[in-house]
């Protein structure tokens, strides 16, 4: 079938490791931006793919596995590490190399995962990786000593330094010259191994160790330095507060002037598209649509990239120093009593920026129910998406004055939200916990606690670079397309000659709107809602753009923030206001999450479930909302 | 199931032995043998396997560096070269015997 001599094919390597062995460094130094972030068919693990050529000039396809302590998988990801390093897995290659990536300053555990990867008689190299810490460290580790004892070959590596990878693709060069012509017949005789056998390879590994590797007898200073501070019980906890409220500082005020400039841009590429168009005719709808529909759609989520960088550069920097660990340490109790994981922590904070990064995330919870509850209260977290629902609302019916001296009232409503999206998030997990899983004991928290590092530039940069592309793409596919859609429904069909009411009235939105409004009058909605909030199950801020969209194509206006803040404070009383607010802290508006919660359930059941109780929460709340402050006078 | 006992403690050991999770902040000690408890999350084997993939070990030094606020859990441990996170219920299955 390949008729290639195996000298000319090029070369799969798959990097295995633990977690934080700097695996992902290593793969970043080497393939740089040359790398492809796509997922495994089937499930969603991240599956890294990138090329490197040798200083031979031999190219090689790399792949980056997620990190494991055994083969025994206990979480999908590690399914995948497991069912590649055997060649089951559907569609992948079964790579021609292993390299297992070693953290020099810590390679006990991982030998005990090299010693357990040489029982599959895949061909192995072992990257001591991070070997000039080691170095620096007192760490003195015999090379030839720990080669010749595993019957390995093994080289140093640095990831983070220029030529640090110099060892590792010359011995990929002469690993490759060497190659066999014929595959060696594969091993399948793998099995887990049993307690017994775990035990004898620590012991083997430790034996090892002593014999090629000799420690210092105090370990990092600087972590356990930084330790007796950030791991204190009320000093930690104090911090980790504290570093939360910077992030969200950030996130709200860093954001602000890319954030306008943005918009800024769109409103300009708009006032130009006008330019050249007449208002009229069949050109005058497709201005219309340009403008309307395309221009103003994309800007209205593209505006959130800032925000979505800034949150995402804080999650990295703190993952690269080595705090994240340390954050679900400090909170696993706190989880614990709303029947959530330790781990679930990470998640949840990344669902502040966006509920389908964070579902992503849960995969680093080993079981399932506590990922499947996590899943769940997921999008709950007020997610950026809601942030121009929110400010729109609280811009145009809460006064901007100060309470208790000090505090700004809308800072106070919005944070009011932010708190009641945690407190529901964390209310229904434990109503979960009790309704879905009764009697089933807390699945134990068990996380290595890595050494600090000092992030690298490059890494975050990457980390970035392919989070912004992400949601990039997402902006521009199923966000622009349920735009093209509501601008559709909002502008066709055209009103008739000598129409004396405003053109929406006679569009497919108006129609829908008012086929909706009797379900939606209790809580207070009227049909330009009503409407607003079916394209607003494409994401939620695209509701604001729907509402722009419906009032802009309404009144024939500029279709500004200010000036469709001031459209609703004319047209909705307090009360619907506030419902508007309730419902969108708990509605399920976004089909993107939904879809996630689909690919990582793998059942439609708990998409179903999400949606159900989401869209219960959301009709109630609002509806309380609504009739208390009409009781009130707020109607 | 019935709880898989692995006890494999020297007989002429004078030192008592004691389980992690009850231990001290400041803890310090060698593991002598991993008894997990059947009625856990997990199946005894399962949980014994995981603290062994996890370095813990019969030989290991471990010690106690940290603990949470609340009913002073999860604790954090030293193990040989690394530090692991468990909750106290867990460590009850690690059987240690004091040094110092």
């Amino acid at each position: 079938m390949n008729n290639l001599s195996p000298s000319q094919r090029e070369l799969r390597v798959a990097l295995v490791g633990n977690p934080n062995s700097g695996k992902t460094a290593l793969f970043n130094a080497l393939t740089g931006s040359r790398q492809r972030v796509a997922n495994y068919p089937g499930v969603t693990v991240e599956r890294k793919e990138g090329a490197v050529t040798t200083p031979s000039g031999r190219r090689v396809r790399l792949l980056d596995l997620p990190g494991t302590y055994s083969l025994r998988a206990r979480s999908p990801d590690e399914a995948v590490t497991r069912d590649v390093v055997l060649g089951r897995q559907a569609g992948e290659t079964m790579p021609d190399l292993l390299v297992c990536v070693l953290d020099a300053t810590n390679p006990r555990l991982a030998l005990r995962l090299v010693l357990e990867l040489k029982r599959t008689g895949r061909p192995l190299l072992l990257a001591l990786n991070m070997f000039d810490i080691a170095r620096h460290r007192g760490l003195e580790i015999d090379l030839d000593r720990l080669s010749a004892e595993l019957g390995l070959p093994v080289v140093p590596s640095v990831a983070v330094r220029r030529g640090g990878t110099e060892a590792l693709l010359a011995r990929l060069d002469a690993l490759a010259a060497a190659r066999p012509a014929e595959e060696a017949p594969l091993s399948h005789a793998w099995s887990p191994p049993d307690a017994a056998e775990l035990r004898a390879m620590q012991r083997e590994a430790d034996r090892i160790l002593a014999a090629a590797v000799r420690e210092p007898q105090r370990r990092d200073t600087l972590t356990s330095r930084l330790d007796a501070v950030l791991l204190h019980p009320v000093a930690g906890l104090l911090i980790l507060l504290t570093v939360l409220f910077l992030m969200f500082q950030a996130v709200f005020s860093w954001a602000e002037p890319a954030m306008e400039l943005i918009e800024g841009g769109f409103e300009a590429l708009g006032s130009a598209t006008d330019a050249l168009l007449p208002e009229t005719g069949a050109l005058g709808l497709l201005r219309s649509f340009l403008h309307e529909g395309l221009i103003s759609g994309v800007g209205s989520v593209l505006v959130f990239l800032p925000q979505i960088l800034i949150l995402f550069l804080f999650i990295l920097l703190l993952e690269d120093f080595g705090y994240m660990a340390r954050a679900a340490f400090l909170m696993d109790r706190i989880m614990g009593g709303a029947g959530l994981h330790g781990r679930a922590f990470i998640p949840l904070l990344s669902s502040f920026a966006c509920a389908i990064p964070g579902i992503m995330a849960t995969r680093v919870i080993d079981s399932r129910r506590d990922r499947l509850a996590t899943i769940l209260v997921a999008p709950l977290m007020t997610c950026s998406a809601r942030i121009p629902v929110y400010t729109l609302i609280i811009g145009a019916f809460i006064p901007n004055r100060t309470v208790w001296g000090w505090v700004g009232l809308q800072g106070l409503v919005m944070f009011g939200l932010y708190a009641i999206g945690i407190v529901s998030a964390l209310a229904m997990s434990f109503v979960f916990k009790r309704l879905l899983w009764r009697g089933t004991p807390t699945e134990p928290f068990m996380l290595e606690l890595p050494d600090y590092k000092l992030p690298r530039l490059r890494n975050v940069l990457l980390g970035l670079w392919q989070r912004a592309k992400a949601f990039v793409r997402r902006a521009g596919t199923i966000i622009l397309a349920m735009m093209i859609v509501v601008w559709f429904l909002s502008s066709v069909p055209r009103p008739p000659e000598g129409a004396t009411e405003p053109a929406i009235e006679y569009s497919f939105a108006a129609m829908i709107g008012k086929a909706v409004e009797p379900v939606l009058a209790p809580v207070g909605f009227n049909w330009e809602i009503s409407m607003a909030l079916i394209p607003g199950m494409a994401a939620r801020e695209v509701a604001v753009a729907s509402l722009g969209t419906v009032y802009a194509v309404g009144s024939a206006e500029e279709e500004d923030q200010t000036e469709l803040s001031q459209a609703l404070a004319g047209k909705w009383s307090l009360a619907t206001a506030l419902a508007f607010l309730a419902w969108y802290v708990f509605a399920p508006q976004c089909v993107a999450t939904l879809g996630v919660i689909r690919r990582e359930t793998g059942s439609r059941a708990w998409v179903l479930l999400t949606f159900g109780y989401m869209l219960t929460l959301a009709y109630l709340a609002a509806f309380v909302t609504f009739q208390t402050a009409s009781a009130l006078g707020a109607g | 199931m019935s709880a898989t006992i692995q006890l494999t403690i020297a007989s002429t050991s004078p030192l008592p032995v004691r389980d992690l999770g009850a231990a001290p902040l400041g803890f310090r000690g060698r593991i002598r043998g991993i008894r997990a408890p059947g009625t856990g999350s997990l199946p005894a084997a399962e949980l014994e396997r995981r603290l062994l993939e996890l370095g813990f070990v019969e030989g290991a030094r471990v010690e106690i560096l940290h603990q949470g606020l609340f009913g002073r859990d999860p604790i954090a441990i030293r193990v040989d070269g690394a530090t692991i996170a468990l909750r106290r219920r867990e460590a009850g299955a690690i059987l240690v015997e004091a040094l110092d």
